[in-house]
């Protein structure tokens, strides 16, 4: 079992479910209803396309308890899309800084895994892993909603 | 004296699906001022193009944007054909046209979606991405993948539609036009998205006259411009159709003449694929042995407005100086006169009314210094760079 983030360590309440469920915080806190906020850096508008199309009744991401949510201190995942230049820089780190802890980072298509066609571009600040930890890649150019929806339900299950 | 208020959207907002800082400066509910600040989405798309060779920049023009990703490569295309005077076969027109049409469909269904999310008619929104998906099959069968197709090349198309799959288009167009209809329905004959959308956001034609306005927007408010007709390209001299202009310009009318547009597009996709039956299968390329060195312009109509790609050419294989410019660039500043004076609650339609696309937009930013403020490139700086750089492509001759 891990100890819970020192932060939680006054709630008695949330020791109380871990007691009973018998599993670490991080396991119960990803368990079910993940939260996405979705960041789309300097992309062509693909992928943010996609992701709001993951929404849409042929995918419908809420069945899976899943809701794009405004703001990033109630999100449980992290979308990143888009090759990241100078002025984005700045900002994805300071998401990632108000993001509550543990947080899931997804890199989504070719850009946000490694820079894609415009990895060699004068704006470019780098891949997404290189500045934030990432914890799952989802490539393709755009990648199809099933894809999207492939990867994030794989992390549901991890 | 009434406070001024600023509202911030952006820059990264669930509202938008891209990163756009406006800043609505407000007295009461009523927008006094409007200002947008962009860069968040700059690439340096045009000088990544002199890197690459003309048929690797077709992939990075597709990747401009991912919702017109027909309109600027249709653009390029015109101008490189431009420069080397290249005809290209019927049956690559009419596959050029169908896709640039279906295109047209599918933008304009995403439009009708994202408006009624903003009116808080979510269910136009579910609806229209709906019956959007169809399309996106359709190029999927087509090109391969759903959104960025990778058709065009110099002198042609790279990927043919064989006769046998037209039984295959067709009924998904009648599906399309069924559902365009009822969505018609459900925009026009509703009193709520009336009351909402007329008055709303109105440009009169001097406004759009002033800044130079395109595309829909333009259209909207009674300038029939349309580059289809203009300045014909492809197959669209070769089929019948009409462009199809609305009076009032506000944003119903915008709404109007996106969701009569997308008939005509049916209309014009169905009379291409009875075309492409008269025409030799597998006839879709022109052998094309080098750019000769000089200039050409191409245009284009996107969903949002005109295109236009200007593309220098030294004799290599590469563009020496490309140069693009999307219909977003000049609807954006139609905000100055479309949002100040409506409430804050009609300034969210009338922001998404001209369809504004900002990842075509980002071409060029100024880089200011962080701890002074100081813009570290004027404009005057700028023309001498450019002039310094015109100098040396002549040089080059």
């Amino acid at each position: 079992m891990d100890e819970p983030v020192s932060y939680y360590r006054n709630s008695a309440f949330i020791f109380w479910i871990l007691k009973i469920k018998n599993v670490g915080f991080k396991e119960f806190c990803f368990k079910k209803s993940l939260w996405l906020f979705h960041f789309g850096g300097a992309s062509c508008n693909n992928c943010d396309i996609e992701i709001l199309d993951c929404l849409t009744p042929r995918y419908d991401l809420e069945r899976f308890g899943m809701l794009l949510i405004g703001s990033i201190r109630h999100a449980d995942v992290l979308l990143v899309n888009g090759s990241i230049n100078q002025r984005d820089k700045s900002r994805l780190l300071e998401l990632y800084e108000q993001a509550p802890k543990p947080i899931v980072v997804v890199a989504i298509g070719a850009c946000g895994c490694t820079g894609g066609i415009f990895a060699e571009g004068d704006t470019f600040a780098g891949p997404v892993d290189k500045l934030i930890p990432v914890d799952a890649y989802i490539p393709g150019c755009p990648p199809k909603p099933e894809a999207i929806l492939a990867g994030i339900v794989k992390l549901l299950n991890k | 004296m009434v406070k001024k208020t600023l509202i911030p959207i952006g820059p990264y907002h669930p509202l938008q699906e891209e990163p756009e800082l406006f800043k609505l400066y407000c007295e009461g509910e009523i927008v006094k001022d409007i200002k947008w600040e962009t860069g968040y989405n700059h690439r340096g798309i045009e000088k990544l193009s002199e890197k690459k060779t003309y048929d690797q920049s077709f992939f990075l023009v597709e990747r401009i944007c991912g919702i017109c990703s027909t309109s600027h490569p249709f653009a390029f295309a015109n101008a490189i054909e431009e420069i080397g005077n290249i005809e290209i076969t019927n049956r690559a027109k009419y596959i050029r046209s169908i896709i640039g049409e279906l295109e047209r469909i599918h933008s304009h269904l995403l439009w009708v979606g994202l408006a009624g999310h903003f009116l808080g008619y979510n269910t136009v929104f579910m609806w229209a991405w709906k019956y959007r998906e169809p399309v996106l099959d359709l190029f999927e069968m087509i090109s391969g993948n759903r959104n960025s197709y990778a058709m065009f090349k110099v002198g042609g198309v790279r990927r043919d539609i064989e006769n046998n799959k037209i039984s295959q288009i067709t009924p998904v167009l009648d599906l399309v036009k069924k559902k365009t209809d009822m969505l018609v329905g459900a925009v026009m004959d509703d009193p709520v998205l009336h009351a909402r959308t007329k008055g709303v956001g109105v440009l009169t034609k001097q406004d759009i006259i002033d800044y130079a306005a395109v595309g829909p927007t333009a259209r909207a408010s009674g300038i029939d411009v349309d580059i289809r007709r203009d300045d014909p390209y492809a197959a669209y001299p070769l089929v019948n159709w009409k462009v199809i202009t609305a009076e009032k310009g506000d944003v119903f009318a915008k709404a109007e003449v996106r969701l009569l547009e997308m008939y005509e597009s049916i209309s014009i996709i169905e009379q291409c694929l009875e075309g492409l039956k008269k025409e030799k299968e597998g006839d879709i390329n022109v052998k094309v042995k080098d750019i000769p060195a000089g200039w050409g312009t191409g245009r284009a109509e996107a969903p949002r407005g005109e295109v236009f790609h200007y593309v220098l050419s030294d004799g290599s294989n590469s563009p020496a100086r490309h140069k693009i410019r999307a219909p977003s660039y000049t609807n954006i500043a139609t905000f100055k006169k479309s949002c100040i004076g409506q409430t804050i609650s009609d300034a969210t339609i009338s922001l998404a009314a001209v369809d504004p696309c900002y990842c075509c937009t980002e071409r060029m930013a100024v880089a200011y210094d962080s701890k002074t403020g100081d813009k570290i490139l004027n404009g005057n700086e700028l023309i001498a760079l450019s002039a310094k750089k015109t100098q040396n492509i002549k040089n080059q001759f």
